[in-house]
Parts: structure tokens; sequence; C-alpha cells
């Protein structure tokens, strides 16, 4: 591992001064993500602010038509949760393995926005919002690039809140190796219409794609999917899927998404 | 199984050792430390082929914590020797393969992506670590050798030595008769194959400790390997010139070899003569990204391959042309793997009459390729039953008929093949009729339609496999070029009050020899096996051992256990004689009692014992005291296990995605010691099979990156990507060792991955898919489908 | 250095670290207890399960400062007064292990799996594993061990 201080902060100002006062600082969730990457060297922070300390990040709550899930809640709480919509509970049962849902968090997912990453397509999908530190973030506004939101340098993000959808289900084709999402797609319908969100695929990162959603628009069914397409341009290509078999499986999980909103 | 003993032969006895692994106590290289050690940290190459033009240390050798640092220069100016091969092939004509060094630490020039440049040692492992950041190479780099048929146009080689990178070209049997016969074929069946890359992936990466005693000019190397009197014998006398009655070697609890652990390595060496050089112990311990570019790949074979039949489906001839990758050095038993652990199964289980097979093994800048579970076996099997499948769907015969007709006749044992091997014993059709029916074969129709009902294709593929294994009768493996003996050795100490321990040559690392030998010996002297010690892995303790692989381990070691159980007997029976006053000829010995004919005269094993030991009463003027003997077995034949594997898979049409869905095998593993443990090895090996058929595959790009370096990219066979299996033996008993056992270590891996792939050319027949690579990942079996259309 | 206190295997247990320290090195170097292994640097084979306050997780990819104050359960603390926990004995009578390198990982989160779910279908078993690899068994035995210990641990 590389050298690096740890603070463990018991309140957000506390972990944001930390942050910005250290010359390279990062906060530490679930470390899912963090640790295996400064063990392999990619990243190397000067410190390491852990969240874990923060009570009230962790927790869901739903109020008024919508949920809000704290940034520190891991995986295997809102696979378990009955309070969250159903289709984000079974995405977050099906990120990593057993023991990355005991730590890993919604937030250190959102933040980190692995372009194979499933939190990413719940947010855009169900259109919720990001709240931090300083302010409240679209999901459209969020995911600006690979590994690349909306975030400030140190700001922390708190919770993310989810309006309750009409329909919604998610389905994840799995790199086989990974199991990360070759591609996965989330697909909701709610006061908000139609919006398909696409994760795995694209080279800038998760998208909605438009074309999709106004097919789906016009008629909600996999069968309104029947023709359809999508162009592998600005797919992602790799060892386990070329871009025209993204493409394709866009397409088809997209339509088992939509016959699994029932 | 002898009468109140229910842990002899042919018993499910549970594990003795796994009482260590279960509660935390198991004994790994990873777990030993020596006073005062240091640690070690390898740099290697982040290219694939470049010169090396000098390597600057300054820096490093000032960092915190740093002992040493050494480079290939140092290694050479101490005159320190490179990894030797094991096996030395020829051309056709006779030449001798193309063997270029092998140095401990890059010489001249880096080979492959992990190529060991400098070695640091330091205080702790992250401080050689970071030591090793601070060392400058300068490496001009060099066209790259990935594609083995671009490899052998020349242009650009890995080693002077080899100028159009072929280490040899080697061929058996008659080109021009076998050519002719396939000229008056009414059917000629071809396929090209490509034998997927393997990378190992033994859960418990390796790790060596060298560990020098200035006092008394001892060595002692603890290391992960399988088999530790080869790698005292390889690194002492070729590389370190250490004497044997200096150098230890110690192999403990091994978390899983499958061949990769066989071989004698760079690290090892390394650790060893550093360790004399600081005078300290020095521990390196692999990381995982480090493992999957320095084990020993396995298999990557491009073979094109054609079967001859006449106009009633009987095989005529078959012949292949196969490029086998070496990477970019020779491995320990590298140029063995392909050539006489493969050719010579070409014919496989069929009396195929003529056969030729030409293997042109080629250098290229990847990481050397040797032994994997199987090798070279299931690249045979592969080729064989993908013809015998292809052929029958051409021909319009059933996979079952085609087979049959084919098979060697049980009356026809022992059997000459045309290259080679003579098998000695073997029933194909029994293990083919209990794979057909405990797979329900008859019921197949029924649950494709199910299948379909659900958007599914389903397919059922076969697989009639024969393997060599047991290795080997020396004089056979001198004359084809191995340089070292492959008998096995075994020792057994009877002590004074009875109970037993056995030295074995052999080496467990997951196999459970310390329960099946104890079973020989349960079954011989008519004791519990809880009397009875398994000794392995240490050459202080062990007379000496060719170790474990190739699944000769009970065949081999097994019988020189037995053959020392025999000594053992002989000289017992002395003993009663003298003590109970009667002709040795009249002495019986069953149970564990030796008793005289037609007298109720009798003496327990353990009262023999102790007159051995205490020979108050002993004939001392002919025997010596004590009751111990050694026992070497040379085996006269390789043992041929066999057997079928059916395999049933659902493709999902739409995205490609595979899944088994019901594996039933049939073995012939000869006598069957423990049957929960043939169980497990069988187990096993069909996950490494299916593994290879459709998740594994070892992908570099054309700069020679590796793209599988680490379980993000390199696909390992996980509990939710595979069936439970419906396993069962049908022995026929090895004519030529004492217990009749042939193996079961590899027959899993060896015999299943045509079945898998059978099984999806089945599934997308209808559509018009003839073929399909391994791995049969979604996205290839998607293509396939989509090339059809 | 910091010095982090826990109750490791029952025990209290207080030692120096450096802040960077896993977990895992803690538990194999610091405390010596080497039935955690370390099978890969991408956090993935599952070799270095541990419980942590009654949860699976990977010690592999946890610094040993977040888990002040925890308590941990290794492979070694399984046994209690010499009595093998059902899942270890569950092991042994169904050969569920061969090398034994991923055991240790492989029981704890099995142990987990049936703790949070006792009734468990064979498909629950094998995706509740999917963490944890294992070279050797090819699974079908370690997925008969965890029905049987399952069916032991509900009484
Ligand atoms: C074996 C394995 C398999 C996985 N499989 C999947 C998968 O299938 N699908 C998937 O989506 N993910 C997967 N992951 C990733 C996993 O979900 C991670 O938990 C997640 O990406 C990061 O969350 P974390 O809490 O662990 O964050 P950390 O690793 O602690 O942090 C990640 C990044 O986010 C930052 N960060 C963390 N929290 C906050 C916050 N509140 N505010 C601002 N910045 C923050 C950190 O500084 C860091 O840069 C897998 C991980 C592993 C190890
Ligand atoms: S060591 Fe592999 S997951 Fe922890
Ligand atoms: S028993 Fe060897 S890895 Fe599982």
């Amino acid at each position: 591992m590389s050298n690096f201080q740890y603070m463990r902060a018991s309140a957000l100002d506390e972990a944001a001064a930390k942050v910005k006062g250290a010359e390279d600082g990062a906060v530490l969730a679930g470390g899912m993500t963090l640790l295996p990457s400064i063990k392999l060297g990619l990243s190397s922070p000067s410190d390491l602010v852990d969240l874990g300390g923060i009570g009230d990040l962790a927790g869901i709550t739903s109020a008024g038509g919508s949920v809000t899930i704290g940034a520190m809640t891991c995986h295997a709480d809102v696979a378990n949760s009955g309070d969250v919509p159903p289709a984000l509970a079974a995405m977050a049962s099906g990120i990593g393995d057993r023991q990355v849902r005991n730590r890993g968090t919604i937030g250190g997912s959102i933040a980190n926005n692995d372009p194979a990453a499933d939190y990413p397509a719940a947010c855009l999908a169900l259109g919720a919002t990001i709240n931090t530190d300083q302010r409240s973030i679209a999901a459209d506004d969020f995911f600006t690039g690979l590994f690349e939101t909306a975030l400030n340098d140190g700001e922390i993000i708190t919770s993310v809140s989810f309006p309750t959808p009409d329909k919604a289900a998610y389905q994840k084709f799995t790199s086989p190796a990974s199991r990360f999402a070759l591609v996965g797609v989330f697909v909701a319908a709610g006061s908000d219409g139609v919006r398909v969100a696409v994760t795995g695929c694209g080279q800038g990162g998760v998208y909605r794609d438009a074309d999709l959603e106004s097919a789906l628009a016009a008629s909600f069914s996999a069968d309104a999917l029947a023709d359809k397409s999508v162009s592998s341009d600005n797919l992602l290509s790799d060892i386990h899927a070329a871009a025209d078999y993204r493409a394709h499986l866009i397409v088809e999980m997209t339509k088992r998404a939509v016959a699994a909103c029932g | 199984m002898p009468d109140g003993n229910a842990t002899g032969i042919g018993a499910s006895v549970p594990r003795k050792e796994d009482r260590r692994f279960i509660t935390g106590k198991g004994n790994y290289t990873d777990d030993i430390n020596r006073p005062n050690q240091t640690y070690a940290y390898f740099l290697r190459s982040d290219i694939a082929h470049a010169t090396l033009n000098g390597v600057d240390t300054s820096a490093a050798e000032k960092a915190g914590g740093v002992v040493a640092v050494f480079t290939g220069a140092d290694l050479a100016a101490a005159e320190v020797g490179g990894v030797p091969c094991g096996w030395a092939l020829t051309f056709q004509n006779g030449d001798p393969m193309k063997e270029p060094g092998h140095p401990i630490l890059a010489q001249g020039k880096v080979r492959h992506v992990g190529d060991p440049i400098a070695v640091v040692i330091a205080e702790s492992r992250k401080q050689a670590k970071a030591a090793a950041a601070e060392i400058k190479v300068n490496l001009s780099d060099l066209p790259v050798v990935v594609d083995m048929t671009k490899a052998i146009e020349g242009g650009q080689s890995v080693h002077d030595e080899a100028e159009d990178n072929i280490c040899f070209d080697w061929a058996i049997g008659d080109k021009a008769e076998v050519d002719a016969v396939f000229e008056g074929a009414d059917h000629v069946t071809s396929i090209d194959i490509v034998n997927n890359r393997l990378i190992p992936n033994s859960m418990e990466p390796r790790v060596a400790i060298g560990d020098f005693e200035d006092s008394t000019g001892d060595y002692t190397l603890y290391t992960t390997t399988q088999n530790p009197h080869v790698i005292r014998l390889l690194m002492g006398a070729f590389v370190l010139k250490i004497p044997e009655h200096k150098l230890r070697v110690v192999s403990p609890d091994v978390g899983g070899g499958f061949g990769s652990k066989i071989f004698h390595y760079a690290e090892e060496a390394m650790v060893t003569w550093a360790s004399a050089q600081i005078n300290r112990p020095v521990k390196w311990t692999s990381d995982r990204s480090e493992a999957f570019m320095s084990d020993a790949h396995g298999r990557d074979h491009v073979t094109k391959a054609s079967l001859a039949l006449d106009k009633d489906g009987k095989f005529i001839g078959l012949k292949e042309e196969t490029l086998a990758n070496m990477g970019g050095y020779l491995s320990t038993f590298g140029p063995a793997i392909p050539t006489y652990m493969h050719s010579v199964l070409m014919a496989g289980v069929y009396t195929t009459p003529v056969i030729y097979s030409n293997i042109i093994a080629v250098f290229t800048n990847t990481v050397p390729v040797d032994a994997y579970r199987g090798a070279g076996r299931p690249e045979a099997t592969y080729i064989i039953e993908r013809l015998v499948d292809r052929a029958a769907r051409e021909m319009g015969i059933s996979q079952v008929e085609l087979r049959r007709k084919n098979f060697i006749p049980e009356d026809a044992f022992p059997y000459q093949t045309p290259v080679a091997l003579a098998y000695d014993s073997g029933n194909y059709n029994a293990t083919l009729d209990t794979a057909l029916k405990n797979g329900d074969v008859d019921g197949f129709d029924a649950r494709k339609a199910e299948s379909a009902k659900n958007g599914r294709l389903r397919g059922i593929g076969y697989s009639t496999y024969v393997e060599a294994c047991g290795a080997a009768p020396s004089a056979v493996a001198g004359a084809l070029g191995a340089r070292a003996g492959l008998y096995e050795c075994a020792n057994v100490r009877v002590h004074p009050t009875g109970s037993v321990t056995v030295f074995t040559g052999s080496h467990s690392h997951g196999q459970g020899h310390e329960t099946a030998f104890a079973q020989l010996v349960s079954e011989k002297l008519g004791m519990h096996t809880e009397n009875i010690e398994i000794v392995h892995g240490d050459t202080e303790k062990i007379p000496f051992g060719m170790g474990t692989f190739g699944s000769r381990s009970l065949a081999v070691g097994g019988s020189a256990i037995d053959k020392a159980l025999d000594k053992i007997i002989d000289k017992s029976r002395k003993i009663v004689s003298h003590i109970l006053e009667a002709g040795e000829g009249d002495i019986k010995f069953a149970d564990g009692n030796f008793t005289v004919a037609g007298t109720d005269k009798t003496m327990a094993f353990g009262e023999v014992a102790l007159a051995a030991y205490v020979p108050h009463n002993y004939p001392l003027e002919e025997l010596e005291p004590g009751l111990e003997e050694t026992a070497f077995y040379d085996p006269t034949n390789f043992t041929y296990p066999a057997g079928c594997h059916v395999c049933e898979v659902e493709v999902d049409p739409t995205t490609g995605v595979t899944e088994v869905v019901k594996f039933t095998a049939a073995d012939d593993p000869g006598t069957v010691v423990n049957p929960m443990i043939v169980e497990g090895q069988v187990h096993g090996g069909i996950a490494q099979g299916i593994g290879q058929a459709l998740l594994e595959g070892c992908s570099y790009d054309d700069n020679g990156q590796l793209l599988t370096g680490s379980y993000m990219d390199y696909t390992m066979p996980r509990a939710d990507n595979l069936p439970n299996y419906v396993v069962s033996t049908e022995s026929t008993a090895c004519t030529h060792n004492p217990l009749g056992v042939k193996g079961c270590g590899e027959v899993g891996a060896i015999g299943s991955p045509p079945a898998v792939i059978n099984a999806i050319v089945d599934a997308l027949s209808d559509l018009g898919v003839t073929d399909v690579a391994m791995p049969a990942t979604p996205q290839t079996v998607w293509r396939a489908i989509q090339a059809a259309k | 250095m910091t010095t982090v206190s826990m109750t490791v295997n029952g025990k209290a247990v207080s030692a120096e670290a450096a802040p960077d320290t896993l977990l895992s090195d803690f538990i194999r170097e610091s405390l010596a207890l080497t039935g955690t292994h370390v099978g890969c640097d991408t956090s993935q084979c599952g070799a270095c399960v541990v419980m942590v306050d009654g949860s699976s997780i990977k010690s592999c990819s946890i610094l040993v400062v977040q888990a002040e104050g925890a308590k941990v359960t290794t492979i070694e603390g399984l046994a209690s007064d010499g009595e093998l926990h059902p899942m270890q004995k569950a092991f042994h009578e169904n050969h569920a292990l061969q090398c034994g390198f991923c055991t240790p990982g492989m029981m704890i989160s099995a142990i987990d799996l049936v703790n949070k779910n006792p009734d468990l279908s064979e498909a629950d078993i094998r995706h509740g594993l999917e963490g944890n690899i294992c070279r050797c068994t090819g699974y079908h035995n370690i997925v008969k061990a965890v029905q049987a210990a399952a069916a032991e641990m509900k009484g």
C-alpha cells in the first residue's frame, strides 16, 4: 500500500474540512473501489478521511413519494430494504458479491461513476437527486464522463433521493469475469415519462437513450422494440464484448426490463 | 476390504488432513516466517520484447530498508546458471531442438511481459516494492512476436538461436502412408481448432523462502512446489551448483498446483542464492497479478486435423498439424507436453490404424507454456472428439453408434496403438453405457422440447476419451528425451509399537494422499488409518521422489508404498518364522495377524514390530533388527484411464448465454481406493474443463500485453457457473501395477471440454452452426449464430 | 503508527499498526492467525473473508483502522471448546475441500449466508458464494456441505 494518513471524521463538516486541508485528500466510504486501486498503485491519495463514523450518513427514509438513501448505506442494506422501489433493491442485490455488498456504499458508487457500475443507471432512470454537503444535483447533470461527476473537489455526497416510479426494472448482463455490468439497462416509467438509462456501454459512461425512450413512450411494451436497433458508434469495446454485441444487448436488455415491469 | 477394517481400499474414509485446514491450522509456505527474514520484490518487464541496455539500481540501493539489489549482470558475474529444461526433443531429421538459455534475471533482452529484470531485497515487502520503483531500466523496444502463425514466418525472432522462432518441428507416424489412406477414403472430416491458452490459477499464489545457514553452509528452500526433490535436483545441479546434501527443499501444505507448481522457477533460485549473499533469509510472495505473468500458462495449440473414414464410418486414418506455443522460454516440461503427452494419444479410444501428428513448437513473446491439468491430453481429446462429432453429423450416423463402431473392443487389450502407446486394459462400451444411463440420454428429446418452450436451445454432446498417466517407465521416458527418471520412492517405517509412518516422494496439494495412501497401508497391514501417518514434502525426511503430476501419485507413488509394504511383510514373516518356530512357507498374513498353517499359533503385526526393535528372541545372525523398508517403483507402462462424458447445455439464442444444465461422467480410474476422493478429483477436473470450454481464455494484444491479467478479465469458474455433476466409475484394473490403479486427477479436465462444445454445436445445429470456438463465451456463441444466419 | 484495538475470536487484542495496514495483513502478521489467506489483489477471490460485526467481509479490502472496536471472527475462532462449527463438520464430512486454501474464506461466507437466510435453494447457495473462488472442488461438494450445515444450524 502507499503511505497515506488516515483520519476518521465524526461529523460531515469535520470530514469536509479534513479533505480540503489535505494535500490530496479523499473520502473513504466502503473502500471497495478506493482500497483496491490504492493497492494496485492506480490511486495514491495523501490522506483518507473515513466517513464510517458519521452516523447520520447511513440509512433509508421515505417520505412523500420519494425515498432517500444515505450516502454511507451499503448495497446489502438497500437490497434488503422494503422501503426502496423493488427494482432498486433488486439492482443492489446484483452488485458485486455478498462481501462487496456488505461494504460498498451508494455514495461511493455514484461518486466513482465507473462506466460499468449499476447505481448510475438507477439514478438516471429514476430521476434521482444527489444531495451533497453543498447542494442538490439532478442525476441528469451529475454523471459527466468516465469516472467523472459534477462533484467539486472535496464535495461530499450525503444522500440520494429517488422519486417512486410507477414501473421500473433493471436488467443486467454481467461481464463474465468482473461481474460488473457488461450491459445494464434501467427502465422506469413515472410522472417524468419513460426513462431508459444504459450502463456498461457508453464511451462517456452511463447515458439515457432518447430513441428507446421515445419508442417506449409511444407504447410501453417489449413489442414496441421489436424492430429497434441502436447504433454501436460511441459504445465501448473490450475482449468480452465488441460494440456491436453491446448494441444488440442494449435492445435485448431493454426489452427484458420492460417485460419485467409487468 | 478386510473384515473389521473400515479404512482399507474401497472405503470413503473422510480425509485425515482436513482437520488442520478447516480450523485454519494449515501450514502453507506463506505462513512460514524465518527469524531475521528479508523480503524480495521482483521488478518485471512491462514490455514484451526489448533489448536490455542497462539497469541502474543506484537509487534503489539507497532507498529505505533496502538490503540488496541484484540484476542479471550480478548473476552472470557469479556464474549462476539458467533455468534448465527437463526434456529434449528433436527435429524430424534428428537435430536437437533449439534450446536458448533462460536466465534467472533477464540478460540482454526481455522476452515477455513479466520477465524479471531485477530483485530488490529489503526489510519489508513494502520497502522492497517502493525501492523497485526507483530502478531505472534502459530498454529499446523490439518488434513483438505473439501470433504463432506469424512467428514462424520469421523476420523477428524471440531468440537468436531460433531465427524462425521454431523450437522444434517434430512428428510421429508415416506421413506418406497416412496421406495415401486419405486419398482413398470415402469420407474425410476436417477441422481447424484453437486450443485456448489457460492460466492455471491455483488459489495459493507461489511463495519461496531461501534460508542459508552460514555456520554449516546449508541451504533450505521453502517453496510451493509439487515435487521438492525435482526442484532440489534442477536448482542444485544446474542453477546454483549446490550439492544435494547441502540443500533441503521443503514444500509444506500447498494450495493447489494443477501442473503450474511442477516447474523450477527463477524466483526459487533467486531467493536461495540471495540468502547466501546477504546471509539472511529471503522471502518472496507472489501477488496474483504477478502470478498471471509469471506462472507457466497451459494449452495454446493451433491445429488443423482430419479424420478419414470408409463408407461404413470406420476410421481409417487421422492426421494433425499443430503449432504449440512454448512462450518466451522453455519451461521444465514445455517441449514434452505437445509431443509425448499429446501426439501419442491421437488414437484415442479408437482402432484408427494409421496416424500422423506433426508438432511445431514456437517461441513467442509470451509467458512460458507448460503442463496444466491434463497437459497435452486434453488437446488430443479435443481434436479427436470434435472430429468424431463432426464426422457423425456429416455422415448422418448417430454419435453413439459411430463411437461404438470404432472403439477398441474389450477383447483387444493389450492394444498397440499406431502412435507408440500400448493400452493395457479398458472397457469403453461399459463407461459409455453407464454415462448414457446415468445421463438419461433417452429422455433428452423431451427435455429439449421443454427447453424450446422457454426459448432455449438444448443440445447434447459426447466425449469418449482415454488418457495416459502414471508417468512413467524411466527407460521409455529416457529414450523419448526425458532428462530424469520417473519412478517413485517410498519408505515405510514401522515403529516399535506397530504404528506406521510412510515417507513418500509423491506430494499432496489437495489430492488427499494422507488419507488414500494410509488406506493402502491399512488394507495391507490390517490396521486403522489412525495409526498411519503419511509424510511428504521435505527432501530431508524423504529418501527421494519425483513428486506429483500427471496423475502419477497412486499409480507410481502408491505402488512404491505397496512394494515397501511387501518387503515389510517378508521381513516380518522371517521374524515370525523364528519366534513361532515355523517354516516361512507355512506362515500366512491376513487382517493384521500372522498365523501358522495347521496350528493355532498366531502373532499380531504389532508384536512382530516390537520383536524387531527389542530383538531378544530374534534371528540376529540372518536378520537386522528394526522394521523399516524403502522401495523404488519404476512402472513398466503408463496407465490408461478412460471414460465417457455427456454434457447438456441450454443456449439463449438472443444473447448467446450458454448454461451447462446436466453433466454426466463415467470414468475408469482403475481400482478405486477412496471413492469420495475420486469423485472430488473428477468434480474439480470437470469444473476446469467446463472453465476451458465456456469461460477461461488468456488473451494477449499485438504488443504482447496481457489483456487477461487479473480476475477482472480472466474468467474463473464460480459456483453459479457450474451445475452439479453426476459422476460414477466403471473400473477395469490396470494390469501392470500391483494396485490395479490408473488415475483420476486429470480425467475431468481431459474428457469434458469436447463434450461441452459438441453440446453447443448440437444445440445450434438447427441454425446451421457447425463450430464454436473455446471459450464459448456469450459473445462467441452469439457471433456463431449471427454468422450462420 | 496508531494503536488499534478490537476483539478477535472473542479475545481483546491491541497492537500498533501503520494506517495503511490491511486487516488481512494485520490478522496474518501481527496476530499470526495464518488461517486467513490472501489469494488475489483485486478483491475478488474471497480467500481472505472474515466475519466483522456479524457480516462477512473481505479482509484484504478494509484497513485495520476501519475495524477499530469491531468484533472479528476468523477461521481460527469458529470452533468453540474443540467442538467444530456445523459448517466445519459439514465441509469435512462432504469432502468440500481439497487443497484447503479457499476453505476458510468459503466457510465464513457460507456461515454468513446461512445465518441471514436459513432456507436456501441450491441456486441461492451457488449465487451466495459467487465471491469465493475455489479452483479444486468444482463446488459440487461445497454446495452439498452448505446444505448439510444449513440443516444442522437450523437445529
Ligand atoms: C469484487 C468487486 C465487484 C464489484 N462489482 C460491482 C458491480 O457489479 N456493480 C457495481 O456497480 N459496482 C461493483 N463494485 C464496486 C462497488 O459497488 C463499490 O462499492 C463502489 O463502486 C464504491 O463504493 P465504496 O463505498 O466502496 O466507495 P470507496 O471505494 O470508499 O470510494 C470510491 C470513490 O468514491 C469517493 N467517495 C466515496 N464516498 C463518497 C461520498 N459520500 N462523497 C463523495 N465522494 C465519495 C471516494 O473518495 C473514492 O474516490 C464491485 C467492487 C468489487 C471490489
Ligand atoms: S484476497 Fe482475494 S478477495 Fe481478498
Ligand atoms: S480447496 Fe483448493 S481452492 Fe478450494
